[in-house]
């Protein structure tokens, strides 16, 4: 049952739609925000305030936002993305950037505040300093990736509206489960939940690891 | 000895009206310092007194200072750029900020950020890893070192640029005293052979005492005094510097007279000291007297020398040091004094023993004076 070829194609789809947001969340994400933490300008708090507010974004409100702009009579509507995969990435993609750039811009604050000197003190150039500094904070850039991944692969909301749950084209795991589950088709309703309950373990499983490892001194 | 008679083409490093202000305090005032080539200089002092941000100025890794430092007689920001300047100099820090990965590749970073090719990267590594004693580590994760081989690999680190100069700010305050003891010993032999011109941040006197050429004081942002370590052990500006330095015997006490041979008698803690240099009765005084100054002995008969001080001892403490041993004795008032391995076995010395201390009056130095409060 769970080998069903229909499961795997959403499971398939899901993977490819989520991973792709999460993959664009993370080149806008660190690099926003290594610049939020790394610089200092007036207003910085606010800024950072406003990313953390939008690592909360409800999934709904993005949809709706999404869904205003790519509607064909919207400012984005010639594209005539609404109703398709590309929508459900834009979607996920405004969802999992914040989450990306605050986990980026937490996790290089805390890196010891000498490690930026040490490394300019090494004959660094600014560029190599940014560098070395992301990759030192590769584990919590990595538990970023996951939190932004598992932001948007559980969720709902935006996928629904943006991408409307077309079979085999925008039906992806949580948008089936609600659907079989309204038509009674439980089997296949906890098929489905338990692959997105196996996708979270796995998430969880690497985000522990990660946050379980020493620091190096 | 003296930095003034030396031609200018041996300062490698000059800083000049250094100001640091922070908050409307000034935390740095230095009006000159020039560094020669090949020297270890040591910034001693409380903490607060300015060290850090002399070391972090003078090395340009922050901008929020006035003034101008001068490498090799070029104004660094102005006819040097600051990024080359980086180039040649490197610095340690108290914590050994390792990045996460091997003892290697953390040796190799400064090189790989010069764009080295990967032979001589390999050479130089390896050559470092050698010198430090730590090549048996080469493949462990940074993660996993223990205290002393992460600071061990963090020096590695800098001296595999091959600086021009090196920065060290305190980098074995957070070890225990037989590690630190250890990298001192090591890093001092690598100096000498390397001969990289060192300027160094310390809490520790022995430490600075025994890597250092020339040694200057802090207080309050400002250097106090500036010279060779003997300059500062025996000639303290003042009583501040003098139990800084490390002068364990700084007394206070009373002129109460004149001695035999014009010497003149002061009383410490009811014992009387004689002391050679001129005084007045009534005035309040410190004294300092070196360790190095101070003889010990089973019996010893007074009169049948030129040593006017001596005082029956009892030893409080012992305290190897490496080449000689520091022992604290009660005389009534508290005296340091060093002394050899060998005349701590001819003496059979242990704690609780009596022995004889004495020094003679010319051992006395006078490093204050004032008027009695009771004038």
């Amino acid at each position: 049952m769970t080998f069903d070829p229909e499961v795997m194609s959403i499971t398939f789809l899901s993977l490819k739609i989520s991973g792709l947001a999460t993959l664009l969340s993370l080149f806008v994400g660190v690099s926003c925000g290594a610049l939020i933490a790394l610089s200092q300008f007036p207003g910085k708090k606010i800024v950072v305030s406003l990313v953390n507010t939008g690592m909360g974004l409800p999934p709904v409100v993005v949809g709706l936002f999404v869904s205003i702009f790519l509607w064909r009579s919207g400012p984005l509507g010639f594209l005539e993305l609404l109703y398709t995969p590309a929508a459900i990435v834009i979607a996920q993609f405004v969802i999992a950037t914040p989450i990306v750039m605050g986990i980026t811009a937490a996790s290089l604050q805390q890196l010891p505040k000498k490690m930026k000197l040490q490394i300019l003190a090494l004959g660094a150039s600014r560029a190599q300093m940014v560098w070395m500094l992301i990759k030192e904070a590769k584990l919590p850039l990595l538990a970023a990736v996951m939190a932004g991944f598992g932001g948007v692969i559980s969720e709902i909301g935006a996928s629904i509206m943006v991408g409307g749950n077309i079979k085999g084209y925008t039906r992806v795991l949580t948008t089936a489960t609600v659907m079989e589950t309204s038509k009674g088709n439980f089997d296949i309703a906890i098929a489905l939940g338990i692959i997105l309950l196996l996708l979270a373990y796995v998430i969880n499983l690497i985000l522990t690891y990660v946050q379980q490892r020493e620091r190096p001194r | 000895m003296g930095i003034m008679q030396t031609p200018t083409s041996d300062i490698i490093l000059t800083a000049r009206n250094l100001r640091v202000v922070r908050a409307g305090t000034t935390i740095l005032d230095i009006s000159e310092l020039m560094v020669r080539e090949g020297e270890v200089l040591s910034l001693i002092g409380p903490n607060g007194a300015g060290k850090t941000t002399l070391l972090q100025s003078v090395c340009h890794l922050h901008k929020r200072f006035e003034g101008e430092v001068l490498f090799r007689g070029k104004v660094i920001g102005k006819n040097y750029a600051v990024s080359d300047y980086r180039r040649r100099v490197a610095m340690v820090f108290q914590e050994p900020l390792l990045f996460d990965t091997t003892v290697f590749k953390n040796v190799a970073s400064g090189l790989k950020f010069r764009g080295v090719d990967k032979k001589d990267i390999e050479r130089r590594v390896s050559e470092n890893l050698e010198r430090f004693g730590i090549a048996h580590l080469r493949d462990r994760s940074a993660r996993t070192l223990s205290g002393g081989e992460a600071q061990r690999t963090s020096l590695a680190r800098a001296f595999a640029t091959r600086p021009e100069i090196l920065f060290l700010d305190e980098p074995f305050a957070s070890l225990d005293p037989p590690t630190r003891e250890g990298l001192t010993h090591d890093l001092e032999k690598i100096l000498l052979e390397s001969q990289t011109t060192t300027i160094s941040a310390t809490h520790d006197r022995n430490e600075a005492l025994r890597l250092s050429d020339r040694i200057a004081f802090m207080r309050n942002g400002k250097i106090e005094q500036l010279g060779t370590p003997s300059e500062l052990v025996n000639n303290p500006v003042d009583e501040f510097v003098a139990s800084f330095v490390g002068v364990e015997t700084v007394l206070t006490g009373n002129v109460v007279g004149r001695g035999e041979g014009g010497t003149w008698v002061v009383s410490v803690s009811g014992k009387n000291i004689e002391v050679t240099e001129p005084l007045g009765e009534g005035e309040t005084v410190v004294l300092h007297i070196s360790p190095e100054n101070v003889i010990l002995s089973d019996n010893f008969v007074g009169k049948k020398t030129s040593i006017r001080n001596y005082f029956t001892a009892r030893i409080t403490c012992i305290i190897p040091l490496g080449p000689f041993i520091k022992v604290y004795l009660d005389c009534g008032f508290p005296l340091v004094a060093y002394i050899t391995n060998e005349s701590r076995e001819t003496l059979a010395l242990s704690e609780e023993k009596e022995v004889t201390a004495s020094f003679k009056a010319t051992a006395v130095q006078v490093i204050a004076r004032k008027e009695s409060e009771i004038n």
